[in-house]
């Protein structure tokens, strides 16, 4: 403990850095997850799309159960295969997308789904379209469930993470396998102790975020 | 104004929900689809406004099939209240109120006003109210809310599907009573959908009773009482039909309005000749300012010199002259004396109901409503 400690007071930068890559990777990955996720979430509600919605989820959650290093270690050979750099930050991103999916979209679609039947047919009922109904009324009645989706896929993201560092793309994983390889108890608790850390703030932050997007109605 | 020819709704697993249902709604009136669950009358409502579809037969609004319009152009030039529940609850009472207005496009200051308006009409103050959202509200208020966004783009129709359902017996009379005076203003064409045949005879031009998705009598209310068309009607209007008449009159169309009154210095010996000239046993009592004060009643007399003396303080009044005469004479009855005292929001005196005058408005309803069955279908020969 004490270790890691004094680690940290003579090597600030270090630890700044790896947080910083950590962070990077974790951001992109959840912008474009949440993109993607959402959009998709939102296609599989419509109309006549219950069997698309069966299997992209059921496809979503299979994914969840591939062992994140062999993910890894998949992407690196696909990506390779087409011509992309198979290791550092590309490979890493897209994994960690693939693993936000499955709560963006889940929760997205049951958030949706939820939506009161006789709020829709309110809002149908006095001449909404489609569009105006997905925008003015499920959408916003959604909100709170989607934003807890995010929170959920950003933690993970974050955890996750750390892995990314076995391909090279740096992070809080680096001092965890630097520790483990040459017995360093005090980097694997630097990393262990700052990934928990930053995904607590990260998932705090989220909150407040999702508190102010919240349509006030909705609030406790 | 809306016309249905021979609507009828059969769904894919072969259940007819609605069949053959042709009526009329004339411009201004105010028609109920009744009838017990699963009767239909829904259905039949959301037909007009194609939330469901027909699956044969036509319905024409302003003589216009309404298969012809764009659903939501037809949709949002008619008004939709449901439930509470169908308040939006992520929006201001205004947002809700102005979600048609929005829909066809007017601009945010113009929605404002049409919402403080609205607001007005339905007697809710537009500066306590206008920015709160629906969970902050009481039950009542809205059911108010959802009636004014019914209104909001001001359409010519409306349709309400158990408007007042979901809220407690005394404010439910309450909202009908002003929705009534409020349509009296407005003069909306209405579809009004409810299983409470008490509501129905109270709100109603004109009720359609429905059974098993078939239309069983079309009339107005004191024919459904009291002229029912077969045994099915007379069992829903019930034995007690007779009182539901009551829900047919308004108080302020049988109550005394200038009736024998007393001054609280009034002498008592001027009271009795009074009461003598008129042939009745009582006076109402008000004050200068038009307020009523209590009863004078001739038993009482003996009891002192003035007025105020002797006279009953402590006798209920039924406020509202707008209320139905169910409403008044259950009041009545609670209050023990066969005189009721009608009053404003202040306490000033509207006009004075007598037992005797419901009795007599009741009778003539009765009867008003054989007469007029008479004149439009010529009674069937009795059979020798």
């Amino acid at each position: 403990m004490l270790d890691a400690y004094q680690f940290v007071i003579q090597h600030p930068k270090m630890l700044a850095g790896w947080v910083v890559d950590h962070l990077c990777i974790s951001l992109v990955a959840i912008i474009i997850g949440t993109v993607l996720g959402v959009t998709l979430g939102i296609f599989i509600t419509g109309k006549g799309r219950q069997q698309i919605a069966e299997v992209v989820l059921y496809f979503a959650e299979i994914m969840m159960t591939v062992p994140s290093l062999a993910l890894f270690g998949l992407l690196m050979i696909l990506l390779g295969s087409l011509g992309f750099s198979a290791i550092g930050f590309l490979p890493a991103v897209i994994a960690l997308i693939v693993y936000g999916q499955l709560p963006i979209l889940r929760n997205t679609y049951t958030a949706i789904r939820q939506v009161d039947p006789a709020m829709i047919e309110a809002g149908r009922g006095m001449g909404m379209s489609e569009r105006q109904l997905l925008l003015r009324i499920r959408l916003p009645l959604a909100l709170p469930v989607i934003m807890a989706g995010l929170r959920n896929a950003m933690v993970l993201i974050i955890g996750i993470g750390t892995i990314a560092a076995l391909i090279g793309a740096g992070g809080l994983g680096v001092p965890i396998f630097r520790g483990l390889r040459n017995a360093r108890t005090d980097l694997i608790i630097i990393g262990g102790v700052s990934v928990s850390a930053l995904a607590l703030l990260v998932d705090g932050l989220m909150a407040l975020f999702e508190r102010l997007i919240t349509p006030k109605g909705l609030r406790e | 104004m809306i016309r249905l020819e021979k609507v009828t709704k059969i769904y894919p697993d072969g259940t007819e929900a609605v069949g053959g249902v042709s009526f009329e709604v004339q411009k201004g009136e105010l028609c109920v689809l009744l009838g017990p669950s699963g009767c239909g009358k829904t259905t039949t409502m959301k037909m007009i406004n194609r939330l469901i579809s027909a699956t044969s037969g036509k319905i024409y609004i302003d003589g216009t099939d309404n298969t012809s319009i764009d659903e939501n152009e037809l949709r949002r030039n008619i008004g939709y209240a449901i439930q509470d529940i169908g308040l939006f609850p992520h929006m201001t009472v205004a947002e809700n109120i102005g979600t048609v207005p929005a829909l066809k496009g007017w601009s945010k200051v113009k929605r404002r006003k049409r919402a403080k308006e609205l607001l007005e009409l339905l007697r809710m103050h537009p500066d306590v109210f206008i920015d709160k959202y629906p969970r902050e509200l009481s039950g009542g208020q809205r059911q108010r809310v959802g009636v004014a966004r019914a209104l909001g783009g001001d359409p010519p129709i409306m349709l309400m599907d158990e408007p007042f359902g979901a809220i407690d017996p005394i404010t439910r009379v309450e909202l009908q009573n002003e929705f009534l005076k409020i349509q009296q203003e407005i003069r909306k064409t209405i579809i009004f959908v409810t299983h409470d045949i008490y509501e129905a005879i109270k709100m109603g031009h004109r009720i359609a009773l429905m059974k098993e998705g078939h239309l069983v009598q079309y009339a107005p209310p004191a024919d459904l009482l009291y002229r029912p068309k077969d045994e099915f009607v007379a069992d829903f209007a019930g034995a007690d039909r007779g009182l539901k008449g009551l829900q047919l009159i308004r108080t302020e169309d049988v109550m005394w309005k200038s009736p024998p009154a007393a001054k609280p210095d009034e002498d008592v010996k001027a009271a009795r000749k009074r009461m003598e000239q008129e042939g009745i046993d009582w006076l109402v009592v008000i004050d200068d300012e038009g307020r009523f004060a209590g009863w004078a009643v001739s038993s009482d007399l003996e009891g002192g010199r003035k007025v105020k003396e002797i006279m009953n303080t402590s006798a209920l009044t039924a406020p509202s002259a707008n209320a139905t005469l169910s409403e008044a004479l259950s009041v009545m009855l609670t209050s023990g004396l066969n005189v009721l005292a009608i009053v404003d929001q202040d306490n000033r005196l509207e006009g004075v109901l007598t037992f005797q005058a419901i009795q007599d408005a009741l009778r003539e309803t009765a009867q008003e409503a054989s007469v007029r069955m008479r004149r439009i279908t010529p009674l069937r020969e009795e059979s020798p």
